[in-house]
């Protein structure tokens, strides 16, 4: 099962703006108190970790828990410095990881 | 002003203010899990707004929005904003680390809210000093119940 995820980065932005991006993962995160079916409890499995590296700098990081909701959806905001990429990672409990990139072009 | 007038205002002030108290003094579940995210430092009321619908009919994915007052510069600027929901079954509901670079401390979300609840985000500063803002939330399905 892979993780499908959305990015929301303008690909444009004047140096020093800043912007929002937004961030959409489909994960169940999965809280480890619902059953199956069988009464079995589901085992905790959620995004615990979410981090943004700007140009190869982490410039933003997100620790999450149970309390987050399913399919968790992520708005933050970035000051624009240097043309380049923007890397999102994140990883669930299961060790299971998923990973967008998204170009911008910073205009003077 | 009288000095009778003015001592009986005053009374009626620290009348009002009993019950603020007594609920701040009631609660320490609450001030125990505000302890462990400030590790003990002074916390301020203020600088942080958390907006979210009063009313939520489904507490599984409740919006939520975040905003602290910070000029977001290398000196100024927010460290970290903790959202807290002390009556879920795990009260910290996510952490996350800003600085200089985000521009504007603000976060938009969808959290699980299992009960009628404040809803409360602390955040750190630069300079150490740690803000809370709360907002009571009254959810009409909640959130963990079942699956």
């Amino acid at each position: 099962m892979s993780m499908l995820a959305r990015v929301q980065v303008p690909a444009q932005a004047r140096r020093g703006d800043v912007f929002p991006i937004r961030i959409a993962i489909q994960h169940p995160m999965e809280t480890g108190y619902r059953p199956d079916n069988f009464g079995r409890r589901i085992a905790k499995n959620v995004i615990n970790t979410l981090t943004c590296r700007y140009n190869g700098v982490e410039v933003f990081r997100a620790e999450m828990g149970s309390g987050v909701s399913a399919n968790p959806q992520l708005q933050f905001y970035l000051r624009a410095e240097n043309s380049g990429e923007l890397v999102f990672d994140w990883v669930d409990d299961s060790g299971q990881s998923g990973s967008e990139r998204a170009p911008i072009t910073v205009t003077a | 002003m009288s000095a009778d007038r003015r001592r009986f205002l005053v009374s009626c002030t620290a009348l009002a203010l009993v019950p603020a108290l007594a609920r701040a003094q009631q609660n320490p579940q609450r001030e125990s899990l505000l302890r462990d995210v400030t590790r003990g430092a002074p916390l301020r009321t203020g600088r942080v707004v958390v907006d979210t619908p009063t009313l939520a009919d489904n507490g599984h994915s409740v919006p939520l929005r975040i905003a602290v007052e910070s000029p977001m510069t290398a000196a100024d600027h927010v460290r970290r904003i903790t959202i807290l929901a002390e009556r879920n079954p795990r009260p910290v509901v996510a952490s996350y680390a800003l600085g200089p670079h985000s521009g504007r401390a603000e976060i938009v979300t969808r959290i699980r809210v299992a009960d009628i609840q404040d809803v409360i985000a602390v955040a750190e500063l630069s300079d150490g000093s740690f803000w809370m803002g709360s907002a009571h939330v009254i959810v009409t399905e909640l959130a963990c119940l079942e699956g």
